[in-house]
């Protein structure tokens, strides 16, 4: 058996499999759907250690299968692809065993598990792509996935914010489709190359590569949450706190982020698209989404549709960095696709934590919730922190480089909407941390379960403390050899 | 040799002769019944495998060729259509196999491996005039299905769907005689050397046209479609959507693919246009449904309207599109089965099918769902499903030859399949407590639906196989081998 052909199908399949046997499974067995949950997540994390390792010492993963005449559904590791594989990974093991502890005794776990599993699933595959049409196929079978989750409550609300969801997601994806279909029947490919694969067209067809490149952008932005296209995000609140910690941070914002990574670099080009002028546009809706959904967030009193407006805003930082079209500004936004999923996750954790544990839903509620929960609220303080772009956490690097770039590229406009942004994350963070150390705790919290002497199940504490210290390493010890940002250094050396 | 035995009389023979033994032995008609449809599906394996071999397949019954004799004729294109009759047929049997009650099963099997045999016939058939009489044959034991329960809603679409069904084999018959005129013979080879555009072609090709438009549901003459799917059990209409449709639809496509597709642009468009325009109707009307059964025959409509825009597509394709409409009836013909075997586990379960009442189904009939749910996936035409396939091919076909407004229609059809696919998912969701009493739905009847519904997902993974197969010698006349 060759390794180089099979590591790909294996990783999605390490989390395929133990998400169609646990469909099957009866409610009762906890223990071992808890097992085949953590022995998906671990081996996935193996697996991709082990192309991680393959990948920088030059070897190269790649299978391929007939699909479609002239098409192959082809999945290969490469750096890029590998950095959002890790991210999941470890993302998902850790939200796997924050959702155990979520959910004990909720109905329905089975089917939670067996979507959550899929969900990882269609993460792993997008990351994995190397072309566009096995892209878009994960990219919809994401949408399929995450859809139950959405509506897992099965509530009147919950119900409404998935047609919503879908309406949102079902659409923009017939967007891609056309896009990707007209892109095809001009290139005759779909390859995800370096520098991309339209160098070859001519003049004639440029006007034609801008529409395509909208319609691309417009299908990739809902899932992204590029303001007009963010309408959705905030709906999804009403999902389980676990589902909106891995929409959020990792797979559903995120897919539609690296799709526009992907399009950018590895079908346009980046030198290509800011030939065609395309790209100047896409840094200015990023712009807008950035300081738009900061402006929103501050005013937000539910706790988790302040977090998703957050996530509308940092989630552009990304597309920022890209659409820069400069080296440093690029390293920028791509390393802020790992460190916002760190930060934000974090802080979805912890807004589930004060949910289960206290009650609190709203932001006025969490008067002196550090006193009651240290440990979680430390955990909180750090990812609000890196949000706002503090150092040494993961936040201040992506910010840094950002910056950096911008000026390097020229783009001088670009400092002010850096600056105005972080002033904003600072105006709907600070108050929260205020509350939640300065504030006389409440004589009674809305709804205590009680824990013993542990302020909440462990289940729940470990995780955010595991992404906060990395969230804190990740910033702290950027030059290392393993830290993402050293990683993606190496992804735009293959771009620039 | 097993390649030397003449496969096609047997996949024809062997129903035929079933469904009378089940006439005459109704005792034993469950189990003949399912033994012939393993059987019949087991042939159309050996013909298949004849037909990779070694090329199309001829025969010619009693020795006796063309003109006066019966001769059967398989190419690529009528594999396909038998391997679609052959796994609805084996998915509709098994889940049968439970659904019946005695007094209706006694009824059931006959007629139904009478149709079976029959649109075999029609698969095999290459001579316009045989092809009218299995139609007739297709048409009798299809209304005979749909009344089978006798309930007075039943009936009566059970009358609207025979004079539908008579008016369109008059119409195709008036067509044959026209053509038998004209050209003087009634094999489709023949015509297709021989035939040269005229008055009575002219008329001959709308005709025919327009009966087979009608037995296929083609918007606007879609009316019988509803009622008659709506009405019958649950099996009889995944068996009409599924296969009975597909019949008059390959007769058309046999006839525009192979003689009239050379001259005929204009009324190619027009049946283009209503294809579209059946897309935009069938899909709203469905959204529109309050019952579930209702819902999937007007989607029917809507994807019966995909595949007639092969034909404006056609003349720039090199007959390419053929293939892939070929495709997509076969993708379309195991999903929407699937569907309807889900409406009836959920009558089976609830005792009605509105949508409004299937709260909490997913948590009851979890298969049954799913087996909604994947069906939806290839319906709407999300990937990874044969769905997917079937129309990006069509759509990629539209847009090379800058028919953006085709390609549009597509893409919009297929959000509207989204919108009442979820509809019925999104309330399945639904938390509320079911208050009345529910009926028990055996494993069979969700197996057989959740089989379907994976083979329509399954079949996406195998696209490149089929399309090439589809592709053995499609035009006979082009290539100059005469049948």
């Amino acid at each position: 058996m060759n390794w180089s052909t099979w590591l790909p199908p294996l990783v999605v399949a390490s989390s395929l499999l133990p998400g169609l046997i646990i469909f099957f499974l009866v409610e009762e067995k906890v223990l071992f759907r808890t097992a085949l949950n953590l022995a998906g997540a671990l081996s996935t994390l193996l697996l991709t250690g082990w192309m991680l390792w393959g990948v920088s010492h030059g070897h190269q993963y790649e299978t391929s299968v007939p699909f479609l005449p002239g098409l192959e559904l082809v999945l290969r590791a490469d750096p890029l692809s590998l950095l959002f594989v890790s991210l999941s990974s470890i993302l998902w093991l850790l939200t796997t065993i924050y959702a155990i502890g979520y959910l004990e005794g909720s109905p329905h776990r089975s089917r939670f598990f067996g979507f959550f599993s899929l969900c990882v699933t269609s993460t792993t595959g997008i990351a994995l792509s190397g072309n566009f049409i096995t892209f878009l196929l994960f990219y919809e079978f994401l949408t399929l996935v995450t859809y139950p989750l959405v509506i897992h409550r099965g509530t009147e609300k919950a119900r409404q914010a998935g047609k919503i969801y879908l309406i949102y997601t079902i659409t923009s994806g017939a967007i891609l489709l056309l896009g990707t279909m007209w892109l095809y029947t001009l290139t005759g490919t779909l390859d995800f190359r370096p520098q991309g694969i339209l160098r070859d067209l001519g003049e004639e067809n440029h006007l034609a590569l801008i529409v395509i490149f909208i319609l691309l952008i417009a299908g990739l932005g809902v899932k992204a949450a590029l303001v007009p296209l963010h309408g959705w995000l905030p709906q999804a609140m009403v999902a389980p706190a676990p589902v909106s910690a891995l929409l959020h941070a990792v797979a559903v914002v995120k897919a539609g982020a690296f799709g526009i990574v992907r399009v950018v670099y590895d079908i346009f080009g980046v030198d290509f698209a800011a030939d065609l002028g395309v790209t100047g546009p896409l840094a200015v809706v990023a712009a807008v989404t950035i300081i738009y959904g900061s402006l929103r967030a501050l005013f937000q009193d539910n706790l988790k549709r302040r977090l998703a407006f957050s996530t509308v805003s940092q989630v552009s930082y990304i597309i920022l960095g890209v659409a820069i079209a400069g080296p440093v500004a690029s390293i920028g936004g791509i390393v802020h696709l790992v460190h916002q999923g760190l930060m934000k996750i974090t802080l979805f954790f912890c807004a589930g934590n004060l949910a289960e544990t206290l009650g609190i839903h709203t932001v006025h509620e969490m008067n002196g919730a550090g006193r009651r929960m240290p440990w979680s609220m430390t955990a909180f303080t750090i990812g609000a922190f890196g949000m706002i772009g503090a150092p040494p956490i993961a936040g201040f690097i992506s910010k840094w480089y950002l910056g950096l770039g911008a000026l390097q590229a020229g783009q001088y406009w670009v400092i002010p909407v850096l600056i105005g942004s972080s002033l904003l994350n600072a105006a709907y963070f600070l108050p929260v941390l205020h509350r939640i150390w300065f504030r006389e705790p409440p004589d009674a919290w809305p709804a205590e379960r009680d824990f013993g002497n542990k302020e909440t199940a462990w289940a729940l504490l470990v995780p955010p403390l595991v992404t906060a210290l990395l969230a804190l390493l990740a910033g702290l010890m950027a030059s290392a050899w393993f830290s993402p940002l050293e990683w993606v250094q190496f992804i735009a050396q293959r771009e620039f | 040799m097993l390649t030397d035995i003449a496969w096609g009389v047997i996949v024809i023979m062997l129903p035929l002769t079933g469904g009378i033994i089940c006439f005459i032995w109704p005792a034993i008609s469950k189990t003949l019944g399912l033994i012939t449809v393993v059987g019949t599906a087991l042939s159309v394996t050996g013909l298949g495998w004849q037909i990779i071999e070694s090329g199309p397949y001829h025969h010619t019954v009693g020795g006796w060729g063309a003109p006066l004799g019966i001769d059967l004729f398989a190419d690529g294109l009528s594999l396909l259509m038998l391997i679609m009759t052959a796994l609805v047929g084996l998915g509709v049997s098994f889940y049968s196999k439970s659904y019946f009650k005695p007094q209706e099963a006694t009824w059931f099997w006959p007629i139904w491996l009478i149709l079976l045999g029959a649109l075999n016939a029609l698969f095999l058939s290459a001579d316009i005039f045989n092809l009218y009489v299995i139609l007739e044959l297709i048409g009798l034991a299809a209304v005979a299905l749909t009344a089978l329960t006798g309930h007075i809603a039943a009936l009566n679409s059970a009358m609207r769907y025979l004079l539908a069904m008579l008016l369109g084999s008059l119409a195709y018959l008036l067509g044959v005689a026209l053509l038998y005129h004209d050209v003087g013979s009634v094999d489709i080879a023949t015509l297709a050397e021989k035939i040269k555009p005229n008055a009575t072609v002219w008329a001959a090709l709308g005709f025919m046209s327009a009966g087979l438009a009608l037995k296929s549901a083609l918007f606007p003459l879609n009316f019988w479609l509803p009622p008659a799917h709506a009405n019958a059990p649950a099996p009889v209409s995944a068996l009409l959507s599924a296969l009975v449709v597909k019949a008059s639809f390959y007769i058309l496509l046999r006839l525009w693919s192979e003689i009239f597709g050379s001259f005929g642009e204009g009324a190619a468009a027009l049946l283009g246009l209503l294809g579209a325009a059946a897309i935009l109707w069938g899909s709203l009307q469905a959204l529109c449904q309050t019952r579930v059964k209702l819902l999937i025959a007007y989607s029917t409509v809507a994807q019966v309207g995909y595949l007639f825009l092969a034909f404006p597509l056609a003349l720039g394709s090199n007959g390419m599109v053929w293939g892939i409409v070929a495709y997509l009836a076969l993708s379309h013909a195991l999903a929407k089965s699937a569907m309807f075997l889900v409406a009836g586990n959920l009558l089976r379960f609830s005792g009605h099918d509105r949508i409004s009442g299937l709260e909490g189904t997913v948590q009851r009939l979890p298969l049954t769902v799913s087996a909604f749910a994947l069906a939806g996936i290839s319906i709407i035409g999300l990937p990874p499903s044969s769905g997917f396939i079937g129309k990006w091919l069509l759509i990629e076909v539209a847009v090379t030859q800058g028919r953006w407004d085709l390609a549009a229609i597509m893409i919009i059809g297929g959000l509207l399949a989204a919108a009442y696919v979820f509809k019925v998912l999104g309330q399945t969701f639904s938390d509320a407590k079911v208050s009345h009493d529910t009926g028990t739905v055996p494993a069979s009847m969700e197996w057989a639906a959740l089989l379907l519904a994976i083979g329509a997902i399954l079949f996406g993974f195998i696209a490149p196989e089929i399309l090439s197969l589809a592709h053995i010698d499609v035009s006979p006349s082009t290539n100059g081998i005469t049948p």
